[in-house]
């Protein structure tokens, strides 16, 4: 059920301000969503100011040097700092993308930074994906063959097969696209999202699969696929420039072929 | 029939360090994203002009019942019609058949499998607005011309 409000639990109080230490020139700051299990209060937005001369240039950076010097009880998710993980996937200046792919001087003004929109807050930046996990396991995302390997080689592809998995394999499964997707929000529940639509059209599109009228049968459905009203916001805010709305409209497309 | 629960409540439940239970927030969504982006702004705003032109057919249809019904009955409508509030409903829906009609030709693009790359989206949408707002003064030009 779409409810365009938060929960009374859930809405944002102002917070706390850290200063930059005197003598610092070249401010910014960072309004960043704060929540903590243990303090029995609602969220907050907490504002730190940060010396860019002393700081290195990505979102991340950032909020790293706040969790060394300023603040230890700053938390998010975080591993490789180059945009292959997706773990510190959330949403810089209202739109999601990926901290460490994120420039600061691409914020006019404040750094707004909040956890990926409309899922459970387990602490501060960190958000609950197991729905979004569950959701990708029963797509099963991987091959599906009855033929057997050829002995001791491998399963080979063609070119051009190989071609149609291009813009597919690059996702990190970060969820900016499913969690930008205004039809996720109110309809998550049931309906896929991109991240797992693009996922399953991954092995559709594979020549190697041979399950595809099986995967095709489990998306035929009002919510699990059909709840794509290409909006768009998916290909607009994926951090790696993949296209899952595209995605799904292929998997749309095919289930009118098949029945002609 | 009862309401099928949303199964996304379970993960709302958690834990605070000394194990007791505490239920998790919901991430703020509209509040912070950035809704005037082209894709979803446009998106809305379809929704949106597709039930005003609905309603503003039940308008059309209150014309045509009116004619039918005698010239007494025609002319109260004519002249609400042609009031200052009915003419800017006019206008308003003129505009609302408009973008739904250009908008909804991008959509049939999308669903035969055309347009999908954001920079097309972001030109088709463009295209959309300038064509609205010209296709609406144009049908308004001819519309005053004819009158008068």
């Amino acid at each position: 059920m779409a409810t365009f409000t938060l929960p009374k639990n859930s809405t944002i109080q102002p917070g706390k301000t850290y200063k930059a230490e005197a003598g610092a020139t070249n401010l910014k700051s960072f309004k960043i969503y704060r929540w903590d299990p243990d303090s029995g209060e609602n969220p907050r937005t907490d504002t730190y100011e940060i010396d860019l001369d002393k700081c290195g240039p990505m979102v991340l950076d950032a909020l790293i040097k706040i969790k060394n010097e300023v603040d230890t009880t700053l938390t998010f998710r975080r591993s490789c700092r180059e945009g292959i993980c997706g773990s510190c996937s959330m949403n810089i200046d209202g739109l999601n993308t990926l901290a460490c792919l994120k420039p600061i001087e691409d914020s006019v003004g404040s750094v707004k930074i909040h956890p990926l929109p409309h899922l459970p807050v387990v602490k501060d930046l960190v958000p609950d994906l197991s729905q979004l996990y569950a959701q990708l396991r029963s797509v099963e995302p991987w091959l599906k063959s009855e033929t057997p390997p050829p002995p001791d080689a491998e399963r080979r592809q063609s070119k051009e097969e190989r071609v149609q998995l291009d813009g597919l394999w690059e996702c990190i499964l970060c969820f900016c696209c499913s969690t930008a997707c205004p039809s996720y929000w109110w309809n998550g529940d049931r309906y896929l999202g991109p991240a797992v639509l693009l996922q399953a059209y991954r092995w559709i599109a594979d020549s190697r699969d041979e399950a595809t009228g099986e995967r095709l049968d489990n998306l035929e459905d009002p919510f699990r696929l059909y709840r794509c009203h290409t909006i768009m916001n998916c290909s607009r805010t994926c951090p790696k420039g993949l296209n899952p709305a595209a995605a799904i409209g292929k998997i749309k497309q095919m289930m009118v072929e098949r029945q002609s | 029939m009862s309401i099928m629960k949303d199964n996304r409540e379970a993960t709302m439940a958690g834990r605070r360090s000394d194990g007791s239970a505490v239920k998790r927030p919901l991430s703020p969504h509209l509040q912070v994203y950035d809704m005037l982006q082209m894709t979803s702004a446009l998106s809305i705003s379809h929704r949106i002009t597709g039930i005003a032109w609905s309603f503003g057919v039940v308008l059309l249809v209150w014309w045509l019942v009116a004619a039918a019904g005698g010239p007494e009955a025609f002319a109260r409508v004519q002249w609400f019609m042609s009031s200052w509030l009915g003419l800017l409903g006019l206008f308003g829906m003129t505009a609302a058949a408009w973008f739904h009609t250009l908008n909804g030709v991008r959509h049939l693009a999308w669903d035969a499998g055309y347009g999908y790359d954001i920079p097309t989206t972001y030109r088709s949408g463009r295209m959309v607005l300038i064509g609205t707002a010209v296709l609406t003064v144009l049908t308004w030009v001819i519309a005053v011309i004819a009158w008068a």
